[in-house]
């Protein structure tokens, strides 16, 4: 059967890695193409990778990095940020990313994930969004989690793979960095709405989270984070071999 | 253009910077070509593919290139199929009506989704574990357990004998496949990490 995945997802900006690792065996802590190395090496199952320059020239920089790790490195990659239009998908797909992730560019143009999807197909879009609770309600938000779209999650979800995304990476503002575990009531409902795989993202602190949403929501087909991974809190070769062993498969 | 030239068939189908990177990342001398005369004087080729069939077959033979593979395999090149590559060197596929392939393994292209059972997510996309023969030479640098990365809708249905790899969903699902020197993957080495790599590797000794 298809295994369950563990995704470290790194921040990208001017060609350098937003917060960079703590690893001992690492010499530039920054260096997008090292730490791509270094995570395939401990086991990561893909990588996704977040521009988040808003300039020219940051753009340009991001797609000879994304070349790089990309003749370098053979899982698959993930690649997001700065997603408006399908010349975007083709910009970053011809630099070797396997699937394009879109967030505030589904918000702004609803036709995208479509238009991706029929040009890609299905598995090279991720709808990626950004959910918080407004009065009780899971609400999307865009631009990183500044605005208030006013629009459903689960709505938006459902929508989402209705116009044919492959993939959903549902990220909890409100588990976001606090470290207490994902988000497992709002990852919850999305995966009894929807039927593509899920990528939970937002609140992994520790390995008991990860192992605590894959056995409450078999639904759920990965678990992304970022910093207790850069930071080396939780090592991902560990992190499997502890999950393997109570029994979620993993790739090792 | 040496005699240990590895040629990637280029016939407008898919995206190829992952499978010439890993190739080049492996040391190999690496094309990518259309041209007839290239893909005859490679040691080896690969014919890779991502997308729809029916498509598919309509460049491969609308550019002539069908001819020249055929050729490649009667000299006795070694050819492997790559996703959408593999599927296309069986006799046919089912994908949207019903349509030749290359017939250069028997055997049928079959949707899964009627195959499996119904709560299993289609296409078949992730991290499988693969069971494959270890006396198989593509196969002769892997050690123990493998994973490989699978992202397809439909898959070949066929005899044993040519199945050399697999991995289970809900089915047996062909994983790689061989009739002599034509080879053929479902998943993608390119993309399936190290050892991936060491099956790639493996190709691309074969003479």
């Amino acid at each position: 059967m298809v295994t369950k995945r563990i995704i470290p997802c790194l921040d990208v900006r001017n060609g350098r890695v937003v917060k960079g690792t703590n690893f001992e065996n690492i010499k530039d802590v920054a260096d997008p193409v090292e730490m791509a190395r270094i995570y395939n090496e401990s086991g990561a199952d893909e990588l996704v990778f977040y521009d988040i320059t808003a300039t020219f020239d940051g753009r340009k920089l991001f797609a000879d990095v994304l070349k790089d790790v990309a003749s370098q490195v053979f899982i698959p990659l993930t690649v997001g940020g700065g997603i408006n239009s399908v010349e975007d998908f083709d910009r970053v797909l011809k630099c070797g990313a396997d699937k394009v992730s879109v967030n505030s560019g589904a918000i702004k143009n609803p036709q995208l994930v479509n238009e991706a999807a029929k040009l890609y197909g299905d598995q090279c879009v991720v709808l990626s969004m950004d959910v918080k609770r407004v009065d009780g309600v899971f609400r999307v938000f865009a631009r990183g989690g500044r605005d208030d779209t006013g629009l459903d999650a689960i709505e938006w979800a459902k929508r989402g793979e209705a116009n044919g995304a492959g993939e959903l990476v549902i990220n909890s503002i409100d588990t976001d960095g606090v470290r207490g575990g994902f988000d497992i009531e709002l990852l919850s409902a999305v995966s009894e709405a929807t039927s593509i795989p899920i990528i939970a993202s937002g609140g992994a602190g520790n390995a008991e989270h990860f192992l605590e949403l894959f056995n409450k929501l078999p639904k759920v087909d990965a678990g992304l984070a970022a910093g207790i991974f850069h930071n080396g809190s939780v090592k991902i070769s560990d992190l499997k071999r502890y999950l393997n062993a109570n029994g979620v498969e993993m790739r090792i | 253009m040496n005699n240990n030239t590895t040629a990637i068939i280029d016939y407008g189908v898919g995206n190829l910077f992952s499978l010439k990177s890993s190739l080049q990342f492996l040391g190999a001398d690496v094309i990518i070509t259309n041209k007839p005369e290239e893909l005859l004087s490679s040691a080896r080729i690969i014919l890779p593919g991502v997308g729809a069939f029916e498509d598919a077959i309509k460049k491969l033979r609308n550019s002539g290139v069908d001819k020249t593979v055929m050729e490649c395999v009667e000299r006795g090149k070694p050819l492997l199929g790559i996703c959408l590559g593999m599927q296309l060197l069986f006799e046919n596929s089912y994908e949207y009506g019903f349509h030749k392939g290359l017939g250069l393994i028997p055997g049928s292209v079959v949707p899964l989704k009627d195959k499996i059972d119904d709560t299993l997510k289609v296409p078949h996309i992730g991290w499988n574990r693969l069971s494959y023969k270890e006396n198989d030479k593509l196969f002769k640098y892997l050690q123990g357990s493998a994973y490989a990365y699978y992202v397809h809708s439909y898959y070949a249905d066929t005899t044993e004998k040519y199945i050399i790899a697999h991995s289970e969903y809900d089915i047996k699902v062909t994983g790689a496949v061989r009739n002599g020197n034509v080879m053929g993957t479902q998943f993608h080495p390119e993309k399936s990490g190290k050892q991936g790599l060491l099956i790639l590797k493996a190709f691309c000794e074969e003479v």
